[in-house]
């Protein structure tokens, strides 16, 4: 009998745990989810239809989804991790074999009511299996190099399959949401050192080699890098995304152009105004106070993970909600920089706030994982 | 697996503590992004709305409408009218040959402009317009706005364009419009943008291109709303454009008809001119040509017919062309003779047939020669030896003062293309020009305007009205500009003795008066319209002495373009001058039978503002006149005015 099922004698049982969720993280997830169906009704030039009464509906799916989740022992997650992960991977692995290529290159299966892309669902997997696999280890051996090896394959399996896709956006946040696990989990910080030091001489490495007979890079990709990095190069091409969406941000100044009234991002100068790009629109709309507001939201869910995975005590509950806070960090991070123009164009939406089905019922099926966990958590018995 | 509590908890402290270093990590990058967007949206964001106004606001330039033009009594002579055309966005279209082929079943589609539409297409961005076809009739239009669903992004539009409704009769006068090319935009320092619009037209030849800085009015413009793909969302205002001043020329479209008629199918100019004030009332360029065609862009074979004319129909004559003006500039040189004192105009010359001057003899065309002339007679029988002796005596530069002084040798400023300054020769002219001598000969030749002397028509037909009324008469062709009267040529009077003129019209009476007199068979009957003239026959060839010994040939016998140029001015009524008139006739023969029936006739229809009666003419010509009054009646209807408006 390990630990967590020891102490968790005493959490609630039946519709008792109803009471016992996290109502401050779900109040939070309504929040930033009406934000995103405020946002897609203004760009859809104040209609329901096409995107709002769809994302409306997922949004429901997904918070029935969270509860369900919710209501199941965190062991159950925890034992079903391992399968989870080989799930997602014979999803990554079918979706490559018959999935349909949409818009840029993500890949997703038709599965009737929704298009699920099996990437999202990795996600969620591999902080599962990593969070598992440290619950399962001894303490004593995780800084131990052939104990360290074992989780980045774990890793690099299904980040190898998704930049296949290609999908760079989400082989990134792949790597750096498991990478924070392991980080958590007590490996030794000079494994991290080691690869960050490495990561920085490959990359200062790869601009070295430009222009030498021994460039790392073609001509086209050292472009793209010239292009993020001054995107007034190129502002009818590549540059075109980046210039586009900080015009929008820009304009919106202290407190926006108010409640529909974005011009830049309702006249189709921004790109996937309805997706990647849905932030400019709040940014332009309701300005820097509304901007502002929106990360502050992101980061009190950030905060109230933090705190549950502190207060979890248990092993894999911690680990798995500190995994699940640093993916949805990463989400909006990733998103919000890219939009301002700090990153690259990757793809990668803003999380419960974009249009898209698959992230968000994945993200409220993650987070009934932390409800799970905060239901589930062992209390002080009075006895 | 048995676990150490101990060891459980010391790791969970650890993960406690990273956990919490993660959560500061997050928190600082959070903070990076807040700082990002307080960079972007408070401290740059004067500069970005900047950019973003740019981006959604479009300025569109309206055309301005063109000046119209009108005559003297108000009939339009060019006038704007809504041209239809039919557009394609190519971006809207999908695909546009699946649309094009649609269409074509509709209305005819011109192959040649579906070519240039395709050419247009591969240069411009997806979402410009491209013309499909121009012109298009009112039914036509419906038709497509009817079918406009299943014709995607093809629009039918409304534009402006120029009409000429009286085809040619302005021609020469008016000019034409066309599109702007870049060959006009390379000769302008700083193009107007309205230039830019695609099709916009400005004027090209003539009155349109002279005038072209009141013609053209100042655009207006839109802002439009746009969105990133340059599709107009909605109008946000308008200032309406300033249309273009309207004209109104002295000439009397009736009367110009008239005389283009007349004129025929020669290659003729006749310029009408109102003695009182200058006002041109008719000025014809034969053969015309349809400035229509230049509107909406000639066809190769059409251009070649007017090129390859050798009636030169493109040439304007009243202006571009000079002449000698042979006989009929005698009345400069007795002027100037009269003027200096060498002859007085009751002296006489004797004329034998010819004179000797400078070693050589110097023909009058008169081989027997005119006996004792004085000066009513050598104007009367148009005596070539009397001038040669006068100007001899009076000299070169006299005689071309006095040519300037009657509007020869001067560039009038008309607003047509290319007004010719013509050649009034003095010796430092010919130093100049040819680095040559002046020779007496060259006076001689210059006396009966032959040489190096040069008028058009217009410089004639001022030079007539300036014998007859002897004010300097200035030739006025804008009557009125945007409703402001433009100031009368009437002009001041001449420092010419009145009685010298006297004896001069006196002699220009007698030409068309007397039955000596070399236009009598042209003259006009009735007391108060009686007409004073001159003819003139202007050599294009030398007659050498040989053929002059072989006897010389007569002009019908010469191909056309070595036949003389036939030459008459004349103005009346002879005691209340009212309108002078020039008219050339090239190759045309001698004037007294080419030009003076022309130009008679001219005068009589200006005079009665209309047809004149039989009774104004000799008896013994009027049934052939009335049988040529009733062809020209027939032709003229043949070009009905406003005939080919295309108003819809």
């Amino acid at each position: 009998m390990s630990y967590l099922e020891y102490h968790a004698k005493s959490t609630p049982s039946g519709l008792g745990k109803v009471l016992h969720l996290n109502w401050g993280l779900t109040l939070l997830l309504i929040t930033v989810s009406s934000v995103g169906f405020l946002m897609l009704y203004s760009v859809a030039g104040g209609s329901f239809s096409p995107w709002v009464e769809p994302q409306v509906k997922r949004f429901a799916l997904g918070l029935g989804v969270m509860f369900v989740v919710a209501m199941i022992p965190i062991w159950f997650w925890r034992n079903v991790s391992v399968l989870a992960y080989l799930g997602s991977l014979a999803l990554l692995v079918a979706v490559e074999l018959f999935g349909t290529v949409g818009m840029g290159a993500q890949r997703w299966i038709d599965i009737g009511f929704m298009r699920l892309q099996p990437s999202e669902v990795t996600k969620i997997a591999l902080v599962m299996l990593l969070a598992a696999y440290y619950d399962w280890l001894p303490p004593e051996k995780i800084s131990r190099p052939l104990w360290v090896l074992l989780p980045v394959a774990l890793i690099l399996i299904p980040t190898a399959l998704v930049l296949k896709q290609p999908d760079l956006g989400t082989s990134i946040l792949l790597m750096a949401a498991g990478g924070g696990v392991m980080f958590l989990a007590g490996v030794h910080w000079a494994y991290f050192v080691a690869v960050i030091a490495a990561g920085v001489g490959l990359v200062s490495a790869v601009f070295q080699s430009r222009g030498t007979d021994w460039q790392l890079l073609k001509d086209y990709q050292f472009r793209r890098i010239d292009t993020f990095l001054d995107p007034s190069q190129d502002p009818l091409g590549a540059g075109y995304h980046i210039t586009q969406s900080k015009i929008a941000l820009g304009s919106g100044g202290w407190s926006g152009r108010g409640f529909m009234q974005g011009t830049q991002s309702r006249l189709n100068f921004l790109p996937e105004k309805h997706t990647d790009f849905i932030f400019t629109t709040l940014a332009e709309e309701f300005g820097f106070i509304g901007g502002i507001t929106l990360l502050l939201i992101y980061m009190l869910i950030i905060l109230f993970c933090i705190a549950s995975a502190i207060a979890a005590k248990d092993r894999f509950s911690s680990l798995v909600i500190m995994g699940i806070a640093i993916t949805f960090f990463l989400f909006f991070a990733v998103n919000m920089s890219m939009v301002m123009g700090l990153a690259p164009v990757v793809g990668v939406p803003l999380p419960m706030v974009s249009y898209g089905g698959s992230a968000m019922l994945v993200l409220l099926g993650a987070f009934g994982i932390v409800q799970s966990a905060h239901i589930h958590r062992p209390r002080q018995v009075s006895r | 697996m048995k676990r150490n509590t101990k060891d459980l908890d010391a790791a969970h402290g650890k993960m406690t503590r990273r956990a919490l270093f993660l959560g500061g990590l997050q928190l600082a990058f959070a903070g990076g992004l807040a700082a990002r967007m307080r960079f972007l949206q408070v401290d740059q964001a004067d500069e970005f709305r900047l950019l973003a106004e740019e981006n959604r606001i479009n300025i569109r330039l309206l055309p301005p409408a063109r000046g119209q033009i009108f005559d003297r009594n108000g009939l339009i002579i060019a006038q704007n009218s809504p041209s239809y055309r039919i557009t394609v966005v190519p971006e809207d279209a999908g695909d546009v040959e699946a649309v094009i082929a649609k269409l074509s079943n509709l209305v005819p589609l011109d192959p040649e402009d579906l070519e240039r539409a395709r050419a247009e297409m591969r240069r411009s961005p997806p979402f410009l317009p491209i013309t499909l076809a121009d012109r298009i009739g009112w039914e036509d239009i419906s038709k497509v706005a009817v079918n406009a669903p299943a014709l995607p992004g093809v629009t039918p539009e409304v534009g402006l364009t120029r009409i000429y409704p009286q085809l040619g009769d302005f021609a020469h006068v008016i000019g034409y419009v066309g599109p702007v090319s870049d060959y006009d935009l390379s000769k302008m320092a700083d193009p107007e943008p309205v230039l830019m619009i695609p099709r916009f037209q400005i004027g090209k030849v003539g009155f349109e291109a002279k005038r072209e800085d009141v013609l053209r009015g100042k655009a207006g413009a839109k802002r439009v709303e746009v969105n990133a793909t340059g599709r107009v969302m909605r109008e946000l205002d308008r200032r309406e454009g300033i249309s273009g001043a309207d004209m109104q020329l002295t000439i009397d479209s009736g009367l110009q008809n008239y005389v283009q008629a007349r004129l025929g199918n020669e290659s003729a100019a006749a310029v009408v001119i109102d003695c009182e004030d200058g006002d041109i009332r008719a000025i014809c360029s034969s053969p015309s040509f349809d400035p229509n065609l230049f509107v909406r862009g000639i066809s190769v074979a059409d251009y070649r017919m007017l090129t390859e004319d050798k009636f030169r129909p493109l040439s304007n004559k009243t202006v571009q062309g000079t002449y000698p003006p042979g006989s009929t500039f005698k009345m400069i040189t007795a002027l100037a003779a009269l003027e200096s004192g060498v002859i007085g105009p009751q002296e006489t010359v004797w004329c034998p047939g010819h004179l000797k001057v400078g070693g050589r003899r110097f023909h009058c065309w008169k081989r027997a020669g005119h006996g004792h002339v004085d000066l009513n007679t050598s104007l009367k029988r148009s005596c070539d030896v009397y001038y040669y002796d006068v100007a001899i005596k009076t000299g070169i530069d006299k005689i071309s003062e006095m040519a300037n002084r009657f509007g020869l040798g001067i560039r009038h400023d008309l607003p047509m293309s290319a007004v010719a300054q013509g050649i009034t020769p003095t010796k430092a002219w010919k130093a100049s020009s040819y680095g040559k001598d002046w020779l007496i000969g060259d006076t001689a030749n210059s006396s009966i305007g032959q040489g190096y002397l040069l008028a058009s028509p217009l410089q004639l037909a001022v030079m007539t009205a300036r014998l007859a009324t002897g004010r300097s008469v200035t030739p006025r062709l804008l009557k009125s500009l945007d409703g402001a009267e433009q100031p009368s040529g009437a002009g001041e009077p001449l420092e010419v003795s009145e009685n010298n003129l006297r004896m001069v019209r006196k002699g220009m009476y007698s030409v068309s008066n007397d039955r000596r007199g070399t236009a009598y068979r042209s003259r006009i009957i009735g007391d108060g319209i009686r007409m004073a003239g001159k003819t003139g026959t202007s050599q294009v060839r030398n007659i050498t002495a040989a053929e002059r010994a072989a006897g010389v040939i007569r002009n019908e016998d010469l191909p056309w373009e070595r036949r003389d140029h036939a030459l008459f001015v004349c103005y009346a009524p002879y005691d209340k001058p009212k309108y002078a008139v020039a008219v050339v006739v090239e190759h045309g023969g001698g004037g007294s039978k080419a030009a003076a029936p022309v130009a008679r006739d001219v005068l009589l229809q200006a005079l009665y503002d209309g047809t004149p009666p039989l009774e104004a003419y000799p008896k013994a010509d009027r049934s052939r006149i009335k049988a040529q009054q009733e062809r020209l009646e027939r032709e003229r209807v043949k070009r009905p005015l406003g005939s080919r408006s295309s108003r819809a």
